[in-house]
């Protein structure tokens, strides 16, 4: 990492006879000095890493721990707005002609989505004989829910935290969902996933292409032929298509897949880049010069050329980063993308489309203004970055 | 154009008090010109010399007024005036009238100056059009008129052609149509000939002299090498980190320099009629050293038969190919039938125009390109038949320095590590504590200070880099050296210290040198033999002595006569 104290370069460490000197900038850390005088670039640096520093937390559960607890009503509004004032919640209404009971926890189970399943579950545990279970399912058809109320009722003294009768906030600081989590520590939870997948698969991505590049650019010759062969087959084939046919093989919904979905999509612009980088380079008197002393491919490829090159590789993973966190949301919300059980920006703005008919703005608003803040914070940083490290700005050349 | 504009008979420019800064970053500027003043008369040609860092070239973006403004500061109180008008004040509309029209200029690069997507009839007949009001056939006319006045062959035809189908030269030759087209009063040409060989450098000279003389202009040329000043100036004003050291008429300049600068320029070039045992260089002028009035004696240079042969070089061939249709390939021979040997602790001058494979038989030697034909013998094998494996040792023997020392050296290495790196590749020195001492001991050799082994090289001047490329080569302890024009893109004063140092370790180490170089008095001043190529074939070997002064083949001949010449009386 770039660092303003110069980092120590790796030749004193094998020079015991001390010479007084004072370390000398080396180019990272020039391109660091650059960086801290632009101030949007630090601004932006800044709230990049408040995003991250979020994740941080939220990954190890030290904030946002709960956001599936159902702490509010249903569609609780955000506190600034104040409780609801038509009466009730929306959802009361609605559950009203189905149940006439107004048992408020019977209010509870109805949007209870698994309630079905614990019945399911029930009743086979009390007919083991799968034969059997169809009749004893008829028999309770009467009164589905019957079973499951009556336990409810039992068990409401035994587990308390999951106990829906415990007293609900009208209003949570940024309002509640249709399940009354708070929207607040949800989006918190939703940018931990988002953003851990968007670094994971540019990473991924990144790796790939670099490497894939660094080959056809370095040996050219069959080599670059049979990777731009490959390259050509695999940019021609549409993009969604081609995420669809990775999430069928994969044969499984999670954050794995969507990383090695985007990851193994993504590397097309990170190679052609890299590769070019890399045919410039190789002509280089300085590689020459490495070929003259007797150093090796490999050496060449990774020790010489590659710190040259890094910056291009590090401006792409972030402008990958930012494509990746968009294309998340995008998977997500068409319902390619993570599990139910898992939140995430993309499954926010999916339940949002429904929610935003009933009037309920805020799990949109609140998604979109943390993507959009930090979607817009990392582009602007990349593009500080990359005038940072742009080499044309390097020094002044006396020609 | 704008013709209301009043000449006295004075002089066509006059640059006052001119100070320009650049701004490097928020808080620091770097002052490239502090404060000149000087004329450009009228009807002659004045040359504006200095080494780069001097802002010869900036003065006259200056004066055009193309200074980037983003990063510029022009001090107010300067002036530029031209008939009468202060052009650091006058308003872009009406400067761009007199750019182009007025005062026009031709600059290093041909080929990057020319667009190359349009035919240069339609770049000449633009600029006609856009100064001249001339349109259709008029304008075509105009401008075969003004290829043929440049002496660009069949300008019938090749006022068609794209700048790509023309050579440097000719180029070059498009660009000074362009650049008189419009009848300009003054021509500013920055380093005009820098780009070309020294055939083409002669014939441009002399049409620049030819038309000055013919339209009565004032040319301001722009260069860092005194003996083309010599050729063609009038005027003389040199120039040095911003500032004017000395400023006349060509002939006192040359005959009674005033400034230890100037002195120093003059003589610090190597001359094709002596040879010192040491070149003098700029501090020796500048702190009044007596080395700097010492007459040195000259040294003996030449290879006597009796001389022990270190590598005998047979039939080299090179071929490139490039494809051609769909399955047909070309063959291009860049070096055809190349036979020579080299002698210990003696050099071998390589010198030819652009395109005549000298380089390419460097970096065969060095099996930095595969050789298609032919044999190199040393210590009784052939290199060239070699595997990579059985190569390796070798490799260390035979290096090369290159031409830039900008781009040789790895910018993300200390230069520690670039000196320490070919030793722990080839095992030399026992420890990484040896390694460093021996890097610190060639630090020492090439004339850098300790502190250097911590720096990058960026923080180094050109000829301060090329000092750590000839280290890292002497960390291999190699027999022979090739130089592929490792002078070349230095300046004046710097070249001199390089090649005293290249001269040092020679008698020390008894190096043998392959210099490749397109500078023919370098060359003579180096080299023992001298091999000229052209069109990738051997022209002419022989002493270096015996070839300047009786050079056998016509074309050496020609080649030695576009030399030039400096300041004769």
């Amino acid at each position: 990492m770039p660092h303003d104290v110069p980092m120590k370069s790796p030749a004193p460490a094998l020079a015991p006879r001390e010479i007084p000197h004072t370390v000398s900038p080396g180019l990272w850390t020039l391109a660091w000095r650059r960086l801290r005088n632009d101030y949007v670039g630090m601004v932006s640096l800044a709230i990049v890493g408040a995003f991250i520093v979020l994740m941080i937390l939220s990954a190890t559960g030290l904030i946002a721990g709960d956001w599936s607890r159902e702490v509010g009503t249903n569609y609780a509004p955000p506190s600034f707005i104040g409780a609801d004032v038509e009466g009730g919640t929306p959802a009361a209404p609605a559950a009203a002609p189905t149940a006439p009971p107004p048992a408020s926890e019977y209010k509870t189970s109805i949007v209870d989505p698994i309630g079905d399943v614990i019945a399911e579950l029930k009743g086979e545990k009390a007919a083991p004989a799968v034969p059997g279970a169809a009749p004893g399912a008829e028999e309770k058809s009467v009164d589905p829910l019957a079973d499951v109320m009556a336990d409810i009722k039992a068990g409401k003294g035994v587990k308390g935290e999951t106990a829906p009768a415990e007293v609900r906030a009208a209003t949570l600081p940024f309002g509640g969902d249709k399940w009354g989590r708070d929207v607040l520590k949800k989006t918190i939870k939703g940018s931990e996933t988002s953003i851990f997948v968007g670094i994971m698969s540019a990473i991924v991505a990144t790796i790939l292409g670099t490497v894939f590049g660094a080959l056809a650019g370095y040996y050219g010759k069959w080599v670059d032929d049979a990777f731009n062969w490959f390259y050509s087959v695999f940019s021609s084939i549409p993009y969604l298509l081609l995420v669809l046919a990775v999430a069928a093989v994969l044969q499984q919904k999670g954050m794995l897949t969507i990383i090695l979905i985007l990851g193994l999509t993504g590397w097309t612009g990170v190679f052609r880049l890299i590769r070019a980088e890399y045919l410039k380079h190789k002509a280089r008197e300085y590689v020459q010069a490495a070929d003259a002393i007797g150093a090796s491919n490999a050496r060449r490829m990774f020790i010489h050329i590659f710190p040259n090159v890094s910056h291009v590789v590090l401006v792409q993973l972030s402008i990958l980063t930012v494509g990746f966190i968009k294309a998340e949301v995008i998977l997500s919300f068409l319902g390619f993308g993570v599990p139910v059980d898992v939140v995430s920006w993309g499954s926010m703005l999916n339940e949002a489309q429904n929610e935003l008919i009933l009037g309920k703005w805020w799990q949109l608003v609140a998604a979109t203004v943390a993507m959009a803040t930090l979607v817009t914070a990392f582009s602007l940083f990349t593009d500080a970055l990359r005038d940072a490290l742009d080499p044309k700005l390097k020094g002044r050349h006396g020609h | 154009m704008a013709t209301d504009l009043q000449f006295s008979s004075g002089p066509v420019i006059s640059v006052r008090n001119l100070r320009i800064s650049f701004r490097l970053d928020r808080t620091t500027t770097f002052d490239a010109v502090k404060g000149i003043s000087f004329d450009v008369p009228h009807n002659s040609t004045t040359a504006l010399v200095g080494e780069s860092g001097s802002g010869k070239s900036v003065t006259s973006l200056a004066i055009l007024g193309l200074l980037p403004p983003e990063n510029s500061i022009i001090d107010p109180r300067s002036e530029i005036i031209y008939g009468g008008r202060n052009l650091v004040t006058v308003p872009i509309g009406e400067l761009r009238a007199l750019r182009g029209g007025d005062i026009s200029m031709i600059f290093q690069e041909p080929m990057t100056s020319l667009n190359p997507v349009f035919t240069v009839g339609f770049q000449l007949e633009e600029v006609l059009r856009l100064h001249m009001g001339m349109t259709g056939r008029a304008a075509r006319e105009r401008a075969v008129a003004l290829l043929h006045e440049v002496g660009l062959p069949d300008p019938q035809r090749r006022v068609d052609f794209y700048p790509s189908q023309l050579s440097g030269g000719q180029q070059q030759r498009v660009m000074i149509a362009m650049a008189i087209a419009c009848e300009p009063k003054l021509l500013i040409a920055d380093e005009p000939t820098t780009a070309l060989d020294v055939t083409i450098q002669k014939q441009i000279l002399d049409l620049i002299a030819e038309l000055q003389k013919k339209h009565q202009m004032s040319v301001l040329f722009i260069t860092h090498d005194l003996a083309v000043v010599g050729e063609i100036a009038d005027h003389v004003v040199v120039m040095r980190n911003g500032e004017i050291r000395e400023k006349g008429p060509a002939k006192q300049v040359f005959e009674a320099p005033q400034d230890a600068y100037t002195k120093a320029l003059l003589k610090c070039r190597p001359q094709l009629d002596r040879r010192p045992v040491r070149l003098p260089v700029i501090d020796d002028f500048i702190n009044g050293s007596p080395r700097a009035a010492a007459d040195l004696p000259d040294r003996r240079r030449g290879v006597e038969p009796g001389d022990p042969v270190v590598l005998t070089v047979k039939d080299l061939g090179k071929s490139f190919y490039s494809r051609e249709g769909l399955f047909g390939t070309r063959e291009f021979k860049a070096v055809k039938n190349v036979s020579f040997e080299l002698r210990k602790g003696k050099t071998l001058g390589l010198v030819g125009e652009s395109g005549s494979g000298k380089t390419t038989v460097g970096l065969t030697l060095m099996r930095l390109h595969e050789a298609t034909t032919g044999q190199a013998i040393f210590e009784g094998r052939d290199l060239l038949a070699m595997s990579q494996k059985e190569f390796m040792p070798y490799k260390r023997r035979i290096q090369i320095i290159f031409q830039n020392p900008y781009a040789s050296l790895n910018p993300r290495f200390t230069v520690g590590q670039i000196l320490t790196e070919p030793m722990q590749i080839h095992g030399i020195g026992t420890g990484a504590q040896d390694r460093t001492d021996l890097a610190f001991e060639l630090l020492n050799k090439v004339g850098l200070s300790e502190v250097s082994f911590y720096k990058y090289p960026h923080e180094f001047s050109g000829g301060q880099r090329q000092r750590i490329a000839v280290a890292r080569c002497l960390t291999m302890k190699p027999d022979i050296l090739i130089c592929d024009e490792s002078v070349s893109a230095l300046d004046v004063s710097v070249q001199a210290q390089v090649l005293n140092l290249l001269q040092d370790l020679q008698d020390e180490y008894k190096l043998s040198y392959i210099f490749i170089s397109h500078d023919l008095a370098v060359v003579k001043y180096i080299s023992d033999q001298v091999m000229v190529m052209n069109e990738g074939e051997i022209v002419e070997i022989a002493n270096s002595d015996e070839i300047y002064r009786h050079p056998k083949m016509p074309y050496t001949q020609k080649l030695l006569a576009s030399i030039p010449k400096g300041w004769a009386a």
